[in-house]
């Protein structure tokens, strides 16, 4: 079987965000870049596969500038075989990265695709749904657990409340949710190794994607600030705040 | 045009971010329609067609609809979706499932996490978990949104009688099928999805004194949350953590008891839709962001608390 | 089982001087078409990550290793325009001293306003592009031996290790990196090169070093009040004249200005809170008339080493050399340590290519490289400085300084006699009894900050469940000894709130260590009076992630 995993390059996590004061987008210039932590979890889950015997290759693809290609050698370092870069320039609309996924998969033809369920940068939660749509496949996402049985998968997913569990046809599509897995570190030797596995970039014109602006990004903002309310001065006045005032209780 | 908000439902009863997704809809201008698609689910139709302010419930009542299966459900809601301006879905699991799949179908840009409505099609969104809010315009002819419940006034439940229409499509992919579910049975809720969260730090003192808090949650149908000083004090797990490196939450009411505040903490919660703040120390940072201040011995003012309720 | 890898030059820490070692180093490999494997290994998560300076940089040792640094993009945007110098009367009155009565060390003109962390991401991409193995998000733990002593490399720490010592789901064993020689360039008071100084004897019978804490923010300010270039140091309020010390404000690019406050480690005062002091300093008019109606958008701390030429230990030892400040090569006249640490890498790079070419023994290589470092600039500008910061500690801040423009402007550091300093730091802390206690204002929110405000800027963070890498000796000293002595001083000269002493409702009072937010500044393993806190590595990637710093 043969696994196809999503990267994105994303702002480190630990670091916080600051809005440009002209406001027309985040301020990204030298502040510490990394894969994003939900395709780091898809990332292990395909490795997984691999070392279970599940998987025989892994492939990982990113959409992105040349800098992404940092991020495609540390998925080659943590167990993917060989990588692409798709050099779209600045990151495309969700539904863009899949099209240009879907032209990926085309020619790859992979069994499984596993995404992260959002990049922590626009949080937007759409990629692999709109790639299973582009390919009418079903979808899995936001799964916690997965398990290969007879050709089928089945995945555990985290639905408000609890927990849902479906079995679906391959070829599918899966978005990792946190508690898929733990991923691993990378090791030193396997970084080593990672920058002679094959990295492949294509850009959209090669498969066959032309790009549209579905959305226009018209400001960035720093949420308001949020002020303080009032000091009650009793329980039973917070109490009484809280059912007539607030309406919360 | 009109707008179709899809309905979230369980089949018995609809739930109620579908009222506020209305509400953000009620403010685009134009006829609101409701689809209910679901299995069994003529108890949410009913109530779908109480809501003043929705003009038609579309009902799409199959088996294969029965469990909100996006490779059948986004083929219906597609169908339908060429005849709106917008289609609308409470951005949960269900609709954060099924509304890129459905965007993709019509080949328009979805929009995730709508906070605020600027126009009919331009709309504030947060990125970056919340540290900054985009405003973002739609270049196509439908707008697909989802939309963050806690951030739209919802309409209310009863009051209107809309038609109802029934729609005989169903649209079966045969790809993926439903196992079983299995939805937290406990009393208490989980952390990262409660509508109410009752937090404790270090001026707890100890492990013990968060059965106070407990017994208090209890009460309120809440979690129990935990600032990172109680954490690294030893009193509670990390996975009760609130904040920046622990869990981040948006409930409807956030009670944090004898925590000071630091910023770390309230990266994690401040967008709480109403915060109280119980703490001995009037100076606590935590004040400058409460909206209910409470200086008093969070022993006495605890139980008394749990009393009131 | 450790798994080991080979290589000719392990290098440990990507800062100027091991950044700058290694790049010379590939320089030479490529022109001879020599193979030759480097690495670096650093445990920010990225180059850069830790990176904290002021900074304003000379580029005499930059121009010597890439004289087209301009072409290659190095990110010096902004040429020093003007020097001013004030003395800080009070809150409100200073003194702008004319230049005549400056030491020349402190002119500027010709060097450039940088971020130090934006020019060491610079350094390691060059590196990488000769050929490096630069491993950021690794930290060494410890270093390697062989049977003689003769240092064969280093360990990096285990990843995955829970708190309580047991191994995680991702548990990954440190990994024994062999090599040649092995160059120490972890900045000041490098958790393994104070074992190397120990264990060889490195410092023979120098001055102990000297330490300061300097800690520095960056703020958006007006455009209005931005004066792009303008480079102010001073000194006095809010330190008293038993404290040294002094601050710095750089208008650099982007309507941005970096601010900060060194305080010298040997203050006397327990209740002295550098961190506080700092946070005053900026309501000062000299500062404020900048930073009013601006943002601040990052912060924080660093320790320098700043006893000079006087407490430089040997930088040789068998098998591989401390570099910068490691060793101690900041030139404190200048107040600058970058293009003196890059010198130091250069120099080191040089030595150990040719030894490696030649196969020398370290009874050979060691005598050369002591040659090439003493027939250097490093150490002419390091030796005419010896004087200037034990005139400082030891005259005061007023004969000092005058001291220090005589012999800078005069006599260029060449009087025939050398001043030192041979009180430890942390031994001159007198107990807390003995000293007026500090009232410090409470932060305003506008100018002033409180200290875990400050440390969410620095994007600081470790993973949680792993053992603390502040290790106590003994853990009894910080309740039983410091407190009642000292007020357990960690909770004030820690600048990150990561020690706080609890009072417990039984129990008595309790030391807690917020290791999670450790900015790595080492001001606790400086400045312990016990000296009982030993600051170890974390798991790599941990620490902080300056933007621009």
């Amino acid at each position: 079987m043969k696994v196809l995993v999503t990267v994105k390059r994303v702002i480190d996590y630990n670091v916080k965000v600051r809005v440009k004061p002209d406001q027309s987008d985040v301020d990204l210039a030298n502040v510490k870049m990394a894969m994003n932590p939900f395709c780091e979890i898809a990332v292990e889950a395909a490795v997984r596969l691999k070392e279970a015997g599940l998987a025989s290759e892994i492939v990982a693809v990113s959409v992105g500038p040349a800098a992404c290609q940092e991020q495609l050698r540390t998925a080659l370092a943590l167990g993917a075989d060989r990588g692409i870069q798709i050099d779209s320039g600045e990151a495309p609309d969700p539904l863009g990265v899949a099209k240009l996924l879907a032209a990926v998969v085309a020619a790859e033809k992979p069994d499984l695709v596993i995404l992260g369920k959002q990049s922590i940068d626009g949080d937007n939660n759409q990629t692999g749904q709109m790639l299973a749509a582009l390919l009418d496949w079903p979808q899995a996402t936001f799964a916690s657990a997965l398990a290969l049985e007879a050709g089928r998968l089945r995945v555990t997913r985290e639905i408000d409340g609890g927990l849902q569990s479906l079995e679906l046809n391959l070829p599918a599509i899966v978005t990792t949710d946190l508690r898929l897995n733990e991923p691993r570190y990378a090791s030193l030797p396997n970084i080593m190794k990672a920058k002679k596995k094959p990295l492949e970039v294509k850009s959209p014109v090669e498969l066959g994607v032309t790009l549209k602006a579905h959305t226009r990004l018209l400001k960035v903002e720093a949420p308001a600030e949020r002020q303080g309310g009032i000091k009650v001065g009793s329980v039973s006045e917070l109490v009484e705040k809280l059912k007539s005032e607030a309406k919360v209780i | 045009m009109a707008i179709l908000v899809i309905a979230e439902h369980d089949n018995r009863a609809l739930k109620g971010a579908t009222l506020n997704t209305l509400g953000a809809a009620a403010q685009l201008g134009g006829e609101l329609h409701l689809l209910v698609a679901g299995f069994s689910c003529a108890a949410v139709v009913a109530q779908a067609a109480a809501i003043p302010g929705v003009s038609k419930v579309l009902v799409a009542d199959a088996a294969v609809y029965a469990h909100q299966l996006a490779e059948n459900l986004s083929r219906l809601v597609a169908g339908l979706g060429k005849g709106y301006s917008h289609l609308l879905a409470p951005a949960g699991s269900a609709g954060k499932n099924l509304l890129p799949r459905v965007a993709a179908l019509l080949d328009v840009a979805q929009f995730s996490d709508i906070v605020g409505v600027v126009s009919p099609n331009t709309f504030k969104r947060p990125i970056y978990a919340g540290n900054a809010i985009a405003t973002v315009q739609s270049l196509d002819p439908i707008v697909v949104a989802t939309v963050r419940a806690s951030a739209f006034d919802p309409l209310p439940a009863e009051g209107g009688s809309a038609a109802v229409e029934t729609l005989d499509a169903a649209h079966d992919a045969g790809t993926s099928r439903f196992v079983g579910e299995e939805l937290a049975k406990s009393d208490r809720p989980e952390l990262g999805s409660a509508r109410i969260v009752v937090s404790g730090g270090r001026g707890l003192g100890s492990g013990e004194n968060f059965a106070l808090l407990e017994k208090l949650a209890d009460k309120l149908g809440a979690a129990v949350g935990a600032s990172r000083a109680a954490v690294d004090a030893g009193f509670v797990a990390n996975d009760m953590q609130v904040g920046q490196t622990g869990k981040i939450v948006a409930p409807e009411l956030y009670i944090a008891v004898g925590i000071s505040g630091a910023i770390q903490h309230l990266a994690g919660m401040k967008d709480s839709k109403v915060i109280v703040a119980i703490n001995k120390d009037p100076e606590a940072p935590i004040f400058q962001v409460a909206d209910y201040g409470l200086v008093a011995d969070l022993f006495e003012a605890v139980p008394e608390l749990e009393r009131a309720l | 089982m450790r798994e080991a890898m080979e290589f000719d030059v392990v290098i440990v820490g990507a800062g100027p001087a091991g950044l700058s070692a290694a790049c010379r180093l590939m320089q030479l490999a490529n022109e001879q078409g020599r193979p030759l494997e480097v690495c670096v290994v650093e445990k920010g998560s990225e180059v850069g990550a830790h990176i904290l300076s002021g900074a304003v940089f000379e580029s005499r040792a930059l121009e010597e290793l890439f004289p087209d640094w301009r072409e290659r993009g190095a990110p010096l945007h902004t040429p020093v325009s003007a020097d001013e110098v004030y003395l800080l009367k009070d809150a409100e009155r200073a003194l702008k001293l004319p230049d005549a009565l400056l030491p020349k060390s402190l002119h500027n003109a010709g060097n450039h306003i940088v971020s130090l962390g934006n020019l060491v991401r610079w350094l390691g991409e060059q590196a990488e592009a000769l050929g490096v193995q630069v491993f950021p998000g690794f930290a060494v733990a410890e270093v390697l031996h062989d049977e003689n002593g003769r240092v064969k490399g280093v360990v990096t720490g285990d990843m995955g290790v829970a708190a309580d010592g047991s191994h995680k789901d991702g548990f990954m064993p440190g990994m024994e990196l062999h090599a040649r020689y092995t160059l120490f360039a972890e900045g000041c008071r490098g958790h393994l090169g104070k074992q190397l100084v120990e264990r060889f004897g490195l410092a023979g019978d120098t001055d102990p070093q000297h330490y300061g804490l300097g800690i520095k923010e960056l703020w958006d300010i007006e455009p209005s009040r931005h004066r792009p270039g303008l480079v102010i140091h001073g000194a006095g309020w809010p330190l008293d004249k038993d404290s040294g010390g002094g601050f710095f404000l750089y208008h650099a690019e982007n309507h941005q200005v970096v601010v900060g406050l060194i305080v010298d480690l040997n203050y006397a005062n327990p209740w002295l809170s550098p961190f506080d002091e700092f946070q005053r300093l900026k309501h000062h008019p000299v500062l404020k008339q900048y930073l009013e109606g601006g943002k601040r958008v990052s912060y924080g701390a660093r320790a320098i080493a700043k006893g000079g030429f006087n407490a430089l230990p040997e930088m040789a030892f068998p098998g591989g050399l401390l570099l910068g400040c490691d060793a101690g090569t900041l030139n404190v006249a200048k107040i600058k340590g970058s293009h003196t640490a890059m010198k130091s890498g250069l120099l080191a790079a040089e030595t150990v290519f040719a030894a490696l070419l030649e196969e020398l023994p370290d009874s050979a290589w060691a005598p050369r490289w002591k040659a090439a470092f003493e027939a250097s600039w490093l150490h002419e500008e390091l030796y005419r400085s010896r004087n200037f910061g034990p005139a400082l500690h030891r005259l005061g801040p007023l004969a000092g300084g005058a001291f220090n423009v005589v012999e800078q402007n005069v006599f260029a550091g060449r009087l025939p006699f050398t001043l030192h300093d041979r009180e430890a730091d942390h031994a001159r802390l007198r107990p807390a009894a003995e000293c007026p206690p500090i009232v410090y204002p409470k932060p305003d929110g506008v100018l002033g900050f409180d200290r875990l405000g400050s440390v969410f800027l620095s994007n600081t963070n470790h993973e949680e469940d792993q053992p603390c890498h502040l290790r106590l000796a003994d853990p009894a000293i910080p309740i039983g000894r410091n407190l009642p002595l000292y007020a357990e001083p960690a909770q004030r000269y820690c600048p990150a709130g990561v020690y706080e002493v609890l009072e417990e409702e039984q129990g008595g009072p309790r030391l807690q260590i917020n290791a999670q937010n450790c900015l790595h500044c080492k001001t606790c393993d400086i400045k312990d009076p016990a000296q009982n806190i030993v600051w170890t590595t974390p798991e790599g990637g941990g620490g902080p992630n300056y933007p621009n710093m």
